[in-house]
């Protein structure tokens, strides 16, 4: 039986309509785009680069022609690029906004964990909040006292119940309010990156709930996140969205591999010094190219088994010297594991360097990846900051090699990550 | 099996779409929003509850000083604390009633953003605590009056006074319906926000609360009497302190005022729900 089914669901957004925040500033839009035709002023640069130049300027199709069907008690896992559209589906499901065409229905309650803690309140205190919290969510006050005792003990803030919430660290405040949908026993759980916070342990917690309530309660739970190994070992289902668009409806490993390859194509092709940065950087060493070489200095693929060196070229800026910098790269599996480091503290003392252009080379005698996609992270540190931070998005594919012959046989999954070196086996 | 849906998102709803019945369902998040109000309005206060009647005798005091004292405005006869308490009470209800609701989108954004629940528990729940309050503050109002009584003094209060609850839903339907098509246009632009706290204040001039209907010249009287909340405030005083005066047609116009108001307030309401997160 189903328990949700999404017949040609759309979401059209109309940048023209939305407001830029002011009367003043919508009459001044007006103006310039309509009588002067100019540019609309108040547009941001970055929905001009992704979205219009798509086709038609003012509209933009965040969700189109999405039409699928959960079963009662499935655990479906939605992933793709950031604005493919998935939260835009999880709003439309929990009814925060209207869709544009198309119909959901839906059989039973559905929660949303699209934030948890929301409503809370600093001046009451975790109890008063359980039940505001609770109510948001729509359970009834009875219900909320019938399950209180467990909402306390499963938070693990039982001490602090009748301090407000203000005195909390931010920690307690996230688990608190997990423990609060944890408990909410909706027959439609909606879930969006609730797990990217709270300690490893209250992870850990997290997870095993939700994987309660998939399995062994039967219900149907939807599940968005980057986290691709989350959405593996919960989900058996995984739909991709790109752009708007259902592009891969299926067996959640290969939704997986499907999503990894989309995205992992689309960084390819640009330079080491044109990748997004990751969090705040000060730029006093900044990567610029990355190549794999041979031993004799020509470039390569990579391949496991063979001799390679990897040469990295950074740029200290004219007038600054990086004082004991650190520099680190490292290779991450396809789900972002990493699995080695390669780290300049490891092997010398922090060194300084002047304004200029540099390079530092990693030299292996034999590539120890079997054959794959892997990512490489760069990071550098310096002057007391991170200089520089390219996160997972430099790709190292490996071709395979000749250690041993026979494990090109064997798919993927089931001839691990590293080779350590050749090895005898031997019957006794 | 095939039409036991328990919930169906279509794009656009019809204008008048109100869920009165998930709106019951949802009325101990309704009562949550009343505690909440009430708790955190004196949480880490000295003087705690006190807030509630410090507001109101000090108002009373100062307008006593400038428009009784100063100005020399009548007050019909009535004391002047009375006459300007039961005033400032009954305005004190309408406005903040309007300030829950004209606040409702722009001041839950975050909460709305995230879940879904019929969005009309926020500013019912906004009239209530409000109402609350006034209640509480009733009973200021009802230790001057006995003291007044004591004292000797003469209070005619007669039976138009058993028509204060009827007072009471006008002033909070008329605040809470205005609130929301002020909440739904200031989702888009926020600097209405100014034009609204600005013009609530030059309302409560147009508004017989620190004077009597009755100072006004027959040029004026007019404007005074479209104002739809003058019946009511009019009529109060008429019940407790035996000033001012009582219509029929006044209290009538004010009622059909309101439906109107509340119909398209809802109207609007309900578009705005809706989409508003597109918006915001």
């Amino acid at each position: 039986m189903n328990a949700i089914e999404f017949e040609n669901i759309g979401k059209l957004y109309h940048l023209g309509l939305v407001g830029t925040g002011t009367l003043s500033h919508d009459l001044n839009r007006w103006w310039q785009t309509k009588i002067l035709r100019r540019e609309d002023p108040y547009l941001k640069v970055g929905e001009v680069n992704d979205r219009a130049s798509k086709g038609s300027s003012d509209f933009v199709w965040a969700l189109r022609n999405i039409s699928f069907n959960v079963e009662e008690g499935e655990v479906v896992g939605i992933i793709g690029k950031n604005g493919a559209g998935k939260s835009t589906l999880l709003k439309l499901l929990s009814r925060v906004t209207a869709p544009t065409t198309g119909e959901i229905r839906a059989r039973g309650r559905i929660a949303s964990l699209l934030e948890v803690g929301t409503g809370f309140h600093g001046e009451m205190t975790g109890r008063e909040n359980i039940y505001m919290n609770g109510s948001i969510m729509g359970m009834t006050r009875s219900e909320i006292n019938a399950k209180l005792d467990d909402i306390v003990d499963f938070s693990g803030v039982a001490r602090y119940i009748d301090t407000p919430v203000k005195r909390y660290s931010s920690g307690m405040t996230v688990r608190l309010g997990f423990a609060v949908a944890a408990f909410l026993e909706p027959e439609i759980l909606v879930v969006d990156e609730v797990l990217a916070v709270g300690d490893a342990e209250f992870q850990k917690k997290a997870i095993g709930k939700m994987q309660d309530v998939s399995r062994g309660e039967g219900r149907t739970v939807l599940f968005v996140s980057h986290n691709m190994s989350a959405v593996r070992s919960l989900c058996q289902r995984g739909i991709v969205l790109d752009n708007g668009g259902m592009v891969f409806d299926g067996d959640v490993e290969d939704a997986v591999d499907q999503y990894l390859k989309t995205s992992f194509v689309s960084v390819k092709d640009i330079p080491v010094a044109q990748l997004p940065r990751y969090g705040r950087t000060s730029g006093d060493i900044r990567y610029d190219s990355i190549e794999y070489l041979d031993d004799a200095g020509r470039p390569v693929e990579p391949q496991c088994g063979s001799p390679l060196t990897i040469r990295v070229g950074f740029e200290v800026p004219e007038g600054v010297t990086a004082h004991s910098s650190q520099l680190t790269m490292e290779i991450h599996d396809m789900y972002e594991h990493p699995l080695v480091y390669f780290d300049s503290r490891f092997t010398e003392d922090n060194r300084t360097f002047e304004s200029g252009h540099h390079y530092f080379e990693v030299r292996l005698d034999s590539l120890p990846l079997t054959e794959g996609d892997y990512r490489i992270l760069l990071w550098a540190y310096c002057n007391h900051r991170v200089a520089d931070y390219i996160h997972c998005a430099i790709p190292f594919p490996v071709k395979p090699g000749l250690f041993f012959p026979n494990i090109q046989n064997f798919p993927a999954h089931l001839r691990g990550k590293l080779v350590l070196e050749r090895y005898d086996w031997k019957y006794d | 099996m095939q039409e036991d849906w328990s919930l169906i998102i279509r794009p656009r709803r019809r204008l008048l779409d109100i869920d009165l019945k998930a709106l019951w369902r949802y009325r101990d998040l309704w009562w949550m929003y009343v505690k909440r109000d009430i708790i955190t309005y004196y949480k880490q206060t000295i003087l705690g509850p006190l807030w509630f009647f410090i507001q109101p005798v000090f108002t009373t005091v100062m307008y006593m000083f400038v428009f009784g004292g100063l100005a020399g405005i009548s007050t019909d006869g009535a004391p002047q604390p009375l006459f300007y308490l039961s005033g400032i009470m009954l305005w004190n209800y309408f406005s903040s009633s309007f300030a829950a609701s004209s606040n409702v989108f722009s001041g839950n954004a975050s909460v709305f953003g995230k879940v879904y629940f019929p969005r009309l528990v926020v500013p019912l729940a906004g009239l209530t605590s409000n109402l609350l309050k006034m209640l509480i503050q009733m009973l200021l109002f009802i230790a001057v009056y006995v003291g007044y009584l004591i004292a000797g003094q003469s209070l005619s209060i007669n039976w138009t006074l058993l028509l204060f609850p009827y007072y009471v839903l006008l002033l909070a339907f008329h605040a809470m319906s205005w609130g929301l098509i002020v909440s739904a246009l200031t989702a888009k632009y926020r600097d209405l926000n100014f034009l609204v706290s600005f013009g609530l204040q030059l309302f409560m001039y147009a508004t017989p609360i620190i004077y009597p209907l009755s100072v006004a010249g027959e040029k004026y009287r007019w404007v005074l009497e479209l104002n739809p909340l003058t019946p009511v405030f009019e009529a109060f005083k008429y019940g407790c302190l035996g000033c001012g005066s009582f219509s029929w047609s006044g209290l009538l116009y004010s009622a059909v005022f309101m439906i109107v108001v509340l119909f398209v307030s809802v109207i609007v309401f309900n578009r705005t729900e809706q989409t508003f997160m597109d918006t915001v």
